[in-house]
């Protein structure tokens, strides 16, 4: 099979000044073969995406590429071509699809303007001829109503509608190859799959190659036919989709496919990345059986937030962000909530930990209504229900040191006694979230995504807290990062018998972690149940539509498809 | 080992990480050597060991600095004033008989005649005074003025924009007006009701001292535009998460306020601090050549800019040149100083 691009020995660094030249990619090799799609995969800074802008020459202007490096395309060298040239591939023979289909559009014009600019430009064509080819471009893509929505401006579209219109620009040339960077990765899964199931027909019907870069393996399962696993700028194992995902020889690929929790499989541990590439330490046990009915913690009663905002001079309009939510929580037990973007999971969960107003309804924590108590009353109960927030770059005070994170509830409380016995305290807990003594006098910033996670967990543990709301606590985390937060956090629960009210999109991570969950939909409680039963046996067509939608991973069906 | 551990504490705390950044910073380390002398000169003349005795008339008016000489109509004339005096009119003199009885009672009185310089090291203005320590004494009046006008700006800003930016709604709500009724009033206008409420008014005896009303004047009109920045940092930071994650532990409103937020938008307030300094130095000189400035009887680089306008027109450059050129360095060397200080303080280390 003849190769569209093939990128040898790249090795890219980057000059960041005083702190020296950092190394990015290694000396990185692979093959996008003709009219197939390869799937680069890998966890933040193994150098997947600086691989793929520099096949454009998209890198930022402090990056240094090896003049031994070689990206071949139709025996040229992409590297050696002088900025005019690369400029007439880009957007013709070689097109990209970003992240963020928000920030790529430009929002002062509409969308056909920016898709007939791409065709006029290179292929020449006049403003009418482009204005009919880009009605055609957007009705292949699945906009619907094309002939009105050329017209809109990208704000007036959804997110998925937005992703739609960059590949409309991607496609609208023919490329032969079709860069797609984490084309779905902000968006919500079902769309997702709307967009993954257009990209898959697109790259089948134009006979075009594609380079996927993704993070998840289960959606580079259902769409690449060449995976290549990458990992600190080098690559790790490649081969095609069948050989990764059914024999993969490589240790760290091995602990990639098993450290995601799958909706079929019940452990009680996920396995981590050192159990893989240091198997003497592994061990994986059943699921146990959860303990049923510990007592009741809070009761939610029919709570609601309301939002009004300002449209006119005049006029309000009020957003239900949450309705009429009810629920109790037990000792010891999980209860997951899973909804997409817009669907109130957040505001319920920071309800309940009294860090937001609320509009109507009743939370009672301990046989005590919340409702009508005096400021003082609800900072002391604050000690019983804590939180820990999607993003511990932005969770963590960047001005305090670890310590003063740590010992300030503490101060705040009451508790720990003295200075010494405060610190005592701290050094235990950091202790307990795998963290070493040294760490107590240094800065939030000098630490990693995950451990930065656990500084959050410790501090949210440390008033020895009953109900814990976990607001996306993984989801701005590596894999295989994810993986230990979430063995961290079943832990701790075990030991100290935590309620979570465990908050989340990704509906693998609910079910692993969940005993009850309930689905969200705009502000309504959909379904809710035992988690075991919903994943089974969905009730409710939104959540079959939400279960139907997370990416399958390797399947019986995909490898017939194949074959 | 957690004991050796605690025994070190704060080993990288984070001012020391400033001080470290801040030295490696070779242009800030020289425009805090340009500020520190500076403050040593102001701290002298504030102690008379500088600059304390301005306004004796050392030197012939406007005599010229040393590297330039004297000028050549100097000499003659006193020439001329010493033939004059040999002159003997005591034969038709009228008062001549006065003559003892005042030499008697003037003999209890010592008068010292001081020989007028025909050149000083930087100058002399109209009256013979030294440019020079009129420039040191003027560096002490205009630093002060400027600095302290522009830390109670800043206080006020920073607070009110704390305040309203944290809050929001009502509160909010007053202070934008108040704002706006501030902004509304064209510059120059509220500083001349305010000079006039200050100087002629009730609070005329408050604000007797000279510089007390410069700065109150300049601080009540200057804290608008800090306050609208601090205000828009604290409406970005007051949902940030770790903000709410200090709600969740129980800190209070206060604390979140001013221990938690502040330090991280501390670089705007520094920015803007060290900027007003600057603005204010230039707007006493403004003030000053309005007559609303500094008293008489004091000098500034503002009286002196104001002062030399008049000389540039005969062709005495030298008051002029020195007051500009202080104003400059320290001007330059100031702005330096806190842009390397905002560098080092920035949490956003990589």
């Amino acid at each position: 099979m003849t190769a569209t691009l093939q990128v040898k020995n790249l090795k890219v660094s980057f000059d960041m000044g005083r702190a020296g030249v950092q190394h990015a990619l290694h000396g990185v090799s692979f093959d996008v073969p003709d009219q197939r799609t390869l799937a680069l995969v890998g966890e933040s800074g193994s150098g997947k995406s600086v691989s793929a802008l520099s096949i454009s020459r998209l890198l930022p202007d402090n990056a240094l590429i090896d003049p031994a490096s070689q990206i071949l395309s139709g025996g040229v060298d992409l590297l050696k071509l002088s900025e005019s040239e690369l400029r007439k591939l880009r957007g013709k023979e070689i097109t990209t699809v970003f992240q963020d289909p928000m920030s790529s559009l430009n929002p002062v014009k509409t969308i056909g303007h920016q898709i007939a600019e791409v065709l006029m430009l290179h292929l020449g064509l006049s403003p009418k001829q482009a204005w009919a080819q880009t009605k055609a471009v957007l009705d292949e893509v699945g906009i619907p109503d094309p002939r009105n929505r050329i017209n809109a401006y990208p704000h007036e579209l959804s997110g998925g509608q937005q992703q739609r219109v960059m590949i409309a620009m991607a496609i609208a040339c023919q490329p032969r190859l079709l860069i797609a960077d984490e084309p779905t990765t902000a968006l919500d899964v079902t769309v997702q799959r709307q967009i993954i199931e257009l990209l898959v027909r697109l790259q089948d019907k134009h006979k075009m190659s594609m380079l996927f870069i993704s993070h998840d393996l289960g959606l580079v399962a259902e769409l690449a036919h060449e995976v290549v696993v990458m990992r600190q700028g080098e690559v790790r194992e490649s081969g095609s989709v069948e050989t990764i995902f059914t024999r993969p020889q490589d240790a760290y690929t091995q602990a990639l496919l098993a450290c995601r929790p799958r909706l079929n499989q019940a452990y009680d541990r996920l396995p981590v990345i050192e159990d893989f590439l240091n198997p003497a330490s592994r061990r994986l046990t059943a699921r146990a059986p959860t303990v049923a009915g510990g007592e009741v913690l809070v009761t939610v009663d029919g709570l609601a937030k309301d939002y009004v905002i300002k449209t006119g001079l005049f006029s309000r309009k009020t957003v239900h962000a949450v309705k009429d939510a009810s629920f109790s929580l037990h000792r010891g037990e999980t209860l997951g909530v899973v909804g997409e973007s817009g669907s109130g999971k957040s505001t319920l969960g920071l309800m309940l930990a009294q860090l937001l107003q609320v509009t109507r309804g009743e939370v009672t924590l301990a046989g005590h209504s919340l409702k009508g108590q005096s400021t003082a009353q609800i900072r002391a109960m604050r000690k019983k229900v804590q939180i820990i927030f999607q993003n511990p770059y932005a969770s963590l005070n960047p001005r305090f040191t670890v310590g003063r994170i740590l010992e300030e509830p503490l101060k705040i409380h009451g508790l720990g006694g003295d200075e010494t016995g405060r610190q005592k305290l701290a050094l235990e807990w950091l202790e307990r979230v795998g963290l070493g003594a040294d760490a107590l006098h240094k800065y939030p910033h000098e630490f990693s995504g995950g451990q930065r996670q656990r500084i959050a967990i410790a501090r949210s543990l440390i008033l020895q807290p009953e109900i814990v709301v976990c607001d996306e606590s993984v989801s701005a985390l590596d894999v295989s990062v994810q993986a230990t937060i979430l063995n961290l956090l079943k832990d701790l629960q075990k030991e100290f018998s935590l309620a979570y009210l465990f908050i989340s999109h990704d509906l693998d991570v609910v079910r692993f972690m969940s005993d009850q969950m309930i689905v969200m939909k705009q502000g309504d409680i959909v379904e809710r149940g035992a988690a075991a039963d919903i994943y089974t046996n969905p009730q409710h067509p939104y959540t079959q539509e939400l279960l139907g939608s997370i990416p399958k991973g390797w399947t019986a069906e995909r490898a017939a498809a194949l074959a | 080992m957690s004991a050796v551990m605690v025994s070190n504490p704060h080993a990288n705390s984070l001012w020391a990480q400033v001080v470290m950044r801040f030295r490696s910073d070779k242009i800030g380390m020289a425009a805090l050597f340009v500020v520190g002398l500076f403050f040593v000169l102001v701290v002298s003349a504030q102690f008379g060991w500088v600059g304390s005795d301005w306004q004796a008339e050392v030197g012939q008016p406007f005599a010229p600095p040393h590297v330039v000489g004297a000028k050549a109509d100097v000499k003659a004339a006193q020439e001329t004033q010493a033939t004059l005096r040999l002159l003997d009119i005591s034969d038709m003199d009228p008062l001549a008989p006065y003559y003892d009885q005042w030499q008697q009672k003037t003999a209890g009185v010592t008068v010292t005649n001081q020989v007028k310089q025909d050149t000083l090291p930087w100058g002399g203005d109209r009256i013979g005074r030294d440019v020079l320590q009129k420039a040191i004494k003027g560096a002490q009046i205009s630093i002060l003025v400027g600095l302290t006008a522009a830390l109670m700006a800043t206080l006020i800003g920073t607070v009110l924009g704390a305040v309203g930016g944290y809050f929001g709604g009502a509160v909010d709500d007053a202070l934008e007006w108040l704002y706006n009724v501030f902004n509304a009033i064209p510059y120059v206008l509220l500083i001349f009701a305010l000079a006039a409420v200050f100087k002629s008014g009730p609070l005329a005896k408050v604000f007797s001292n000279g510089i007390m009303n410069v700065v109150v004047i300049l601080s009540l009109v200057g804290w608008t535009g800090i306050y609208r920045l601090v205000r828009a940092e604290y409406i970005k930071h007051r949902s940030r998460d770790y903000v709410r994650a200090a709600e969740a532990i129980g800190a209070s409103h206060f604390s979140r306020l001013f221990v938690h937020i502040l330090p991280n938008v501390s670089h705007v307030v520094l920015v803007q601090l060290s900027l007003h300094v600057v603005g204010f130095i230039k707007a006493e000189v403004i003030l000053s050549f309005l007559g609303l400035g500094v008293s008489i009887d004091m000098v500034s680089w503002g009286t002196m800019l104001s002062e030399s306008q008049t000389e540039l027109i005969l062709g005495i450059w030298w008051q002029f040149l020195a007051a500009t050129c202080m104003m400059a360095v320290f001007v330059t060397a100031f702005a330096l100083f806190t842009d390397a200080l905002r560098d080092a303080l920035d949490p956003k280390i990589r």
